[in-house]
């Protein structure tokens, strides 16, 4: 009996890898049972020591140059074989973007049922984990009583707790024999200095209010000042304004930053699903009756043309 | 060339929703329903593929018999047929049996492709898909936002946090759709009017042939809640200057989130 934790890279370890892990000791602490961590990439060698004090007894690494992008159908195997070796009774992955497709396989093939993108799990005399529904209008508690338990955690939301522990001990897995049916062409990455929405500590987001794409680049301003994301609302990716990856809302992401500033956001209910988790929400909008008001902890009524600019520079010279 | 569509009816997304008296569910009543967005979108694909390629389109969905309205709407932007797994008889499912009783469906229907939209905005699951993939033994991309079609091969650009794979996959295979793939077209009035016509076979679930076994839930809910809507709604005021002061000043100072 154990807990197993999936540690997901992208050359490096992600930080939502060791979210996942904190959270994983604490469940693994209150089943009394030992942790296990899987590692697939090419390489953890020289990021061994940033396990330590996360509770892990043993990090399995299966590691080879054909495993350093997430392949489906290499990946699966690899998880599922050792589930099933280690007789894993939870298994906890993170809710990101190719997490999600992993753990919905791996779940798949071990016939177990699986909890996508918690924001908590706990040991209670078995798994219950808390998961937002209709974007986070809702939340439920579920329990889960197949075996593995299996749930994905949302990226950002838990907070990486270390303790006295050591560096976990490795242990190397055999690259399996898999036939590729899937074959990767091309991998584009970020560029340097942009911040994932989904992970960002300060997102700032654009609305309608913007009336056209010229005013991204006062918000875009605004977060360099910050280190922000840069968000919109679904009126501005449906006018065509901005890229449809940087919505936030029902159909688009629900992020949880410690700050969120909507800028000329009316605040229709499927964008407050998508704000809900926020620390702190900004409200600037020239109307005063918009709803953004009503959610929102500190708004300024006004011109986001005129306070959008003040603010990046008195954030210049304040921070 | 058949492809299929999975679709799901969920409440549109505008809908203020309350937990029932139970505490372990919403209300649905008043409710209006929708094919959730993202399924439009691989409705959409689908159709596209019939017009370039002659592609034959079903529309798959398991739901209570009221499904049969989204399923129409699908036929109305253009799919040929329509299949409704009924499972007003079947206690509450997960998405272990939703996969299980879509996988059932469709093995005879001989797909060449299955598309679906990336998650249902009602459970989030982001998982039924994939699960059929899985079940059918072929292979899948979630979080599309591009589909090309060269013979019996798949291109197409996968999602990921701040950047996209581009992957070949064989056919018979199964992709999920995101926004920005393809924007989905409205029924025409003469669409609205043919689709009518066509055929929507139901399917009842006991029919499928499953053990109760392999639809039975792993995980129940114990309870639902609205989030806590706490918000200060302080309005700040003052003249310009005055009011971007104040507002860096209590982020900094008192929120401590600068």
């Amino acid at each position: 009996m154990s807990v197993l934790v999936l540690l997901e890279q992208r050359g490096r370890l992600r930080k939502c890898a060791f979210e996942a892990a904190s959270a994983a000791r604490d469940t693994a602490r209150a089943a009394g049972v030992p942790l296990n961590a899987l590692y697939i990439g090419q390489s953890l060698a020289d990021e061994t020591a940033e396990l330590a004090g996360l509770g892990i007894a043993q990090v399995f690494a299966c590691e080879n140059e054909a495993l350093k992008y997430y392949s489906n159908d290499a990946y699966v195997g690899i998880v599922e074989g050792l589930v099933r070796e280690l007789g894993a009774q939870v298994v906890i992955g993170s809710a990101s973007a190719l997490g999600k497709e992993l753990c919905a396989s791996v779940a798949a093939r071990l016939d177990v049922d699986l909890i996508q993108d918690c924001v908590s799990c706990a040991w209670d005399n078995g798994l219950t984990a808390v998961k937002p529904l209709y974007a986070g209008k809702v939340l439920s508690t579920v329990r889960l009583t197949g075996t593995p338990a299996m749930v994905s955690l949302r990226p950002n939301v838990v907070s990486v707790v270390r303790d006295e522990s050591p560096v976990p001990a490795i242990v190397h897995r055999p690259m399996p024999e898999v036939s590729l049916r899937s074959v990767l062409k091309a991998v584009s990455e970020a560029a340097a200095g942009v911040v994932e929405l989904t992970e960002a500590k300060v997102v700032v987001s654009g609305g309608r209010g913007l009336g056209g794409p010229e005013g991204w680049p006062v918000l875009k301003e605004l977060c360099t000042a910050l280190g922000a994301a840069l968000g919109a609302s679904r009126a501005a990716v449906d006018s065509g304004w901005i890229h449809h990856s940087h919505q936030v809302g029902q159909t688009g992401k629900v992020v949880c930053p410690d700050l969120y500033i909507a800028c000329g956001i009316s605040g229709a209910i499927q964008h407050q699903a998508g704000m809900r988790p926020a620390k702190i929400i900004v409200a600037i909008n020239k109307d005063p009756s918009a709803t953004i008001f009503k959610v929102c902890d500190y708004g300024i009524v006004g011109d986001l043309y005129e306070i959008v600019p003040l603010l990046t520079q008195e954030l210049k010279e304040t921070l | 060339m058949k492809v299929v569509v999975l679709i799901k009816r969920v409440p549109d997304t505008a809908s203020e929703l309350q937990v029932a008296a139970d505490g372990k569910s919403v209300v649905t009543g008043g409710l209006k329903f929708v094919m959730s967005p993202y399924d439009e979108h691989a409705v959409e694909l689908a159709i596209q593929l019939k017009e370039s390629h002659g592609a034959e389109v079903v529309v798959l969905s398991a739901g209570p018999p009221e499904t049969k309205e989204i399923i129409r709407s699908a036929l109305a932007m253009g799919a040929d047929s329509g299949i409704l797994v009924d499972t007003a008889q079947l206690g509450a499912l997960t998405c272990r049996g939703t996969a299980r009783l879509l996988a059932a469906a469709l093995a005879d229907l001989g797909a060449d492709l299955v598309v679906a939209g990336k998650q249902a905005v009602d459970d989030d699951a982001a998982q039924v898909p994939e699960r059929v993939a899985e079940l059918l033994g072929i292979p899948h991309a979630s979080v599309i936002t591009r589909f090309e079609l060269s013979g019996t091969t798949a291109s197409v650009d996968r999602e990921i946090e701040g950047g996209q794979y581009t992957l070949e996959l064989p056919l018979p295979a199964l992709f999920t759709t995101q926004k920005g793939i393809n924007t989905p077209r409205y029924p025409t009035l003469p669409n609205i009017m043919k689709a009518k016509k066509k055929e929507i076979r139901e399917v009842p679930a006991a029919q499928l042939g499953l053990a109760a076994d392999s639809l039975s839930a792993q995980a129940t809910t114990e309870a639902m809640t609205l989030p806590r809507q706490q918000r200060l709604c302080r309005v700040i005021e003052g003249d310009n200057a005055q009011r971007v002061k104040e507002l860096v000043r209590v982020l900094h100072m008192e929120e401590k989130v600068l």
